[in-house]
């Protein structure tokens, strides 16, 4: 797919294509993908392909050059392509990223790109991995606003300091790059895990929720924060740029300063 | 193959179908089937905002909105719709609130708003604070909300369940609907949901074009479902342009940052929208701000290697306001065009953005099966219908306050529908078309790729059928589009399996796409005027005389323009007369 190629959509101002194309610099990668496919395959393996791809293409670029033109069967989920929908997480040379999001340009392009599943989730098929066990964690946290007040006819007043509270943690798009990156979660996947955490926060800081308590005590369980070894994996891993370490530490503090 | 049996399917979980579904939840036995996760949805790509005249911050109220959203569809909406969504706008904002959404706030605590094209005070006088906003990213913070809520209420979800085919049943009243059949993602069995009401909610068809604000996944399925249903579809030649996607991408870069004070420029730094709208400018509606860059474009005053793009201008502005209130769309300028807004200029061009068109609908979001009566049992909200509020031209935010008000409303009206009707036998055949079309996309008739025919169609169609349009390259397109059709019976794919077989579903995709392209473009071609997002320069003025009326398009093989039938639906109005757009 040449993403890079602006066409020009007026007849009158018409480019030859060749005269677009030339302009963005073509280079040449290889992309490795672990495939596995429990319908046909017992056990994963990598397939290789070299591809030519443009300067601005990214992961997800050369995912469907692959599906699109080489081979239909590869599987990966996407929708927005930009980053904000949450659907292509996966492990790229190592890393959780977003495919969407990750340039082709700011990757070692000598060696071939190794793209793998998130770990700690079942692989279904390629890199399409099992996300119920995600969404569980995060519906166990309670992500709902609870306000047993009487609802106000208007608006709830909410000032810009209480609502600068909990900003960070609101951006949160659910893609599991935190948690899947996370050692604890790979060896106990009863961990609530990074993402439940950072959408606990999101309520506990709002001023307009009235659950927090309930919600630090489920986060005070055994397998709630605590587990949480501060490897910082997290907070490099999301794609949102949410400080995850970070809203987990308040978290911390606050389950401590309502068990004193 | 399974039965599930429900008071209410809703098809979709972008901030549509969730809306109806919190409704419906509360009063029927429900089921949300949706292709995405919930959260996957595109309505969590929306930046700017979502409006009502809330008044928090400067004088506002209902019926300028309502007016603005007349005058902005260039007088084809109808105006009973538009004053129940302007007026129901307040309490949709409201009901966000309460569910929890974080509104951006201002010094006082109340909920900030900001502008955005084509909202003003007092009919025009002057553009209006009135979009209610979370930085630049709205939509992602409604689709969060209304999930949450949906959890809170335990709505049921099927997930990655593509519905494939609505099944209707004759019966002494007319045809009603008895369920949809659908496709599971993991397994590959069809379902069919036994249903006494259907919500369709399953968003745009933005991939009909190359360069799109669209996700993958809006192929229109829901569209081309009712269409080949025999129900028609209304208004499909207005797709709005943004102005603003990211040069070659078409990444959207929301209105917000016109909003916020950023400048549209050309190639010799003029700020060209002084010269098309002298009034508001940058903030003129979104088909006028398009043309115009298209135009300046055409006209040589194009930016970069090949005088292509035209820039938007932020540089002015501070970078902590930058920062705070368009965070998001400036990340995207970094990202993927390596460009810094706080000292560079952002290319961008326009991009497929929305459609006005859909299923046409009452108030209460029953689906028309003709232009004058309705389908009772049948629903649809959201992107996938038309109202219509939007007539010609969507202003901004109108759209996320559309899927709250007309969600809520389809959600309630399918509940209470159900509650009185009975369950309608499903047909032994049910199944039967779709077990065909899989059958037929799955067997391999030659070595035609998907990927190519939609290719080609997306060129085709941005070339033929966007901003400026001809009867010759509207009759181009349909060439094209019928000879991809051709292609589209030999297609052969690659993926055997029955898990997740996407390669076979973008097969099933790629045909509805193909549907609806052809459909956008027949009522195109009978259009000849020029009328908000449809600009014909071979008739280059509005013609109210003969056109102030919707089409509706209506498959029929015995038509002779591609096997598509037209016929028209009037415009209801109320209390505004047409008057010339000017801005
Ligand atoms: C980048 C961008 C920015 C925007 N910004 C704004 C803005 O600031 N303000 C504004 O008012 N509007 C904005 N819009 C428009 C607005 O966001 C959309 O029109 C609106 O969100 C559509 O919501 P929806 O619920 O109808 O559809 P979507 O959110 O697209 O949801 C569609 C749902 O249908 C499901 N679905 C589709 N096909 C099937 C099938 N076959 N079977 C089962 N399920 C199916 C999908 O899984 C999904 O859940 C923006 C649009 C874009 C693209
Ligand atoms: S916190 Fe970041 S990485 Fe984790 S799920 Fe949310 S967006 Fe993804
Ligand atoms: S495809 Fe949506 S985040 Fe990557």
């Amino acid at each position: 797919m040449s993403t890079a190629v602006t066409e020009n959509q007026n007849k009158d101002a018409q480019q030859p294509a060749a005269e677009g194309e030339e302009a963005i610099p073509t280079y040449d990668i290889v992309l490795k993908v672990r495939r596995y496919n429990p319908e046909f395959d017992s056990e994963a393996h990598w397939d290789e392909w070299p591809l030519t791809m443009y300067g601005t293409d990214r992961v997800l670029d050369a995912l469907h050059k692959v599906k699109w033109e080489l081979d239909g069967s590869l599987s990966f989920r996407r929708s927005c392509a930009h980053g904000v929908c949450g659907s292509d997480a996966m492990r790229i040379n190592g890393r959780n990223r977003l495919a969407c999001k990750t340039l082709l340009k700011d990757l070692d392009l000598s060696k071939p790109i190794t793209v793998e599943p998130i770990k700690g989730l079942p692989c279904e098929k390629d890199l399409i991995v099992d996300m119920e066990p995600f969404f569980q964690s995060y519906r166990e946290i309670m992500p709902f606003l609870v306000n047993e007040d009487h609802t106000p006819t208007g608006e709830r007043y909410q000032s810009q300091e209480d609502r600068a509270r909990f900003d960070d943690t609101t951006k949160c798009i659910l893609c599991a790059a935190c948690t899947s990156s996370c050692p604890v979660f790979w060896t106990d996947g009863q961990y609530f895990g990074p993402a439940a955490i950072v959408n606990a926060h999101r309520f506990i800081f709002d001023s307009r929720d009235q659950a927090g308590d309930m919600r630090l005590e489920i986060l005070n369980d055994k397998e709630g924060v605590w587990r949480c070894r501060t490897t910082f994996n997290c907070t490099e891993a999301c794609p949102r740029g949410i400080q995850v370490t970070k809203a987990i530490a308040e978290v911390k503090k606050a389950v401590f300063a309502s068990a004193l | 193959m399974q039965v599930h049996k429900y008071d209410v399917v809703i098809v979709g979980a972008g901030g549509a179908g969730m809306r109806a579904a919190i409704e419906s939840g509360q009063r029927a036995r429900t089921a949300v089937l949706t292709k995405l996760y919930p959260t996957r949805s595109h309505t969590g790509a929306a930046q700017g905002g979502m409006c009502a005249a809330l008044a928090n911050v400067e004088e506002d109220n209902w019926e300028w909105h309502t007016f603005d959203t007349v005058k902005g569809g260039d007088y084809l909406v109808d105006q009973d719709a538009a004053e129940v969504m302007a007026k129901e706008a307040i309490d949709a904002v409201l009901d966000l609130e309460h569910m929890g959404l974080p509104f951006n706030r201002t010094p006082e605590g109340k909920i900030d708003q900001r502008r955005f094209g084509g909202h003003t005070r007092d009919h025009g006088k002057s553009p209006v604070r009135r979009a209610c906003y979370a930085a630049d990213r709205t939509g992602h913070m409604i689709l969060q909300t209304l999930y949450q809520t949906c959890i809170k209420h335990n709505v049921e979800f099927y997930n990655e369940f593509y519905v494939l085919d609505l099944i209707m049943v004759d019966t002494p009243e007319g045809r009603r609907p008895a369920g949809v059949v659908s496709y599971e993602l993991a397994t590959g069995e069809l379902h069919v949901f036994q249903a006494k009401s259907v919500v369709f909610a399953s968003g745009g068809a933005g991939k009909v074009f190359k360069t799109t604000s669209n996700a993958h996944t809006l192929t229109g399925d829901g569209m081309a479902i009712a269409f080949r249903n025999g129900l028609p579809l209304e208004d499909m030649e207005f797709v709005q342009f943004h102005p603003t996607g990211l040069a070659g991408l078409g990444i959207l870069v929301s209105e917000a940052a016109r909003g916020e004070g950023g400048i549209l420029r050309n190639a010799d730094g003029e700020r060209f929208m002084e010269r098309y709208a002298p009034t508001i400018k940058d903030l003129a509606p979104r088909d006028i701000v398009a043309r115009s860059m298209a135009n300046e474009v055409r006209e040589g005053r194009g930016c970069g290697p090949n005088k292509d793009y035209v820039l938007l201008d932020l540089t002015h502005l501070e970078p902590a306001h930058i920062d705070a209130k368009l965070p998001d769309i400036t990340e995207f300028a970094r990202t993927y065009l390596g460009v810094e807004p706080y000292t560079e200029p952002v290319p961008v061009f326009p991009t497929a953005h929305y459609c006005m068109g859909g299923i046409p609908t009452d108030i209460k979001g029953e689906v028309f099966q003709d232009s004058e009566t309705t389908v009772p049992g049948l629903y649809a909200a959201g992107e996938v219908a038309c109202v219509s509020v939007h007539g010609s031209n969507r202003l901004g935010t109108n759209s996320l306050l559309d899927i709250n008000v007309f969600g809520k409303r389809a959600g309630t009206f399918a509940a209470e529908y159900a509650r009185d009707a009975e369950f309608l036998p499903v047909p032994d055949d049910a199944t039967k078309r779709t077990e065909a079309l899989l059958d037929n996309a799955r067997s391999p008739h030659g070595n035609e790729k998907v990927a190519a025919i939609r290719k080609d169609l997306q060129d085709t169609m941005d070339l033929n059928m966007q901003v400026f349009r001809t009867a010759e390259t509207i009759q181009k397109a349909l060439d094209d589009i019928a000879a991809l059709e051709e292609r589209y019976a030999s297609i052969s794919i690659q993926d055997q399996g029955k898990r997740f077989n996407l390669d076979l579903l973008e097969a099933v995709e790629l045909g509805f796409l193909l549907e609806l392209a052809k459909v956008m473009s027949v009522a195109a071609l009978h259009r000849d005027e020029s009328r908000g997002g449809h600009f014909r320069e071979d008739f280059p003025n509005r013609d109210d005389e003969n056109f102030m009326v919707h089409s509706m398009v209506y498959e029929d093989p015995s038509s002779p323009t591609a096997g598509i039938r037209q016929e028209t639906k009037p415009v209801i109005m109320t209390r505004y007369e047409p008057m010339e757009r000017k801005y």
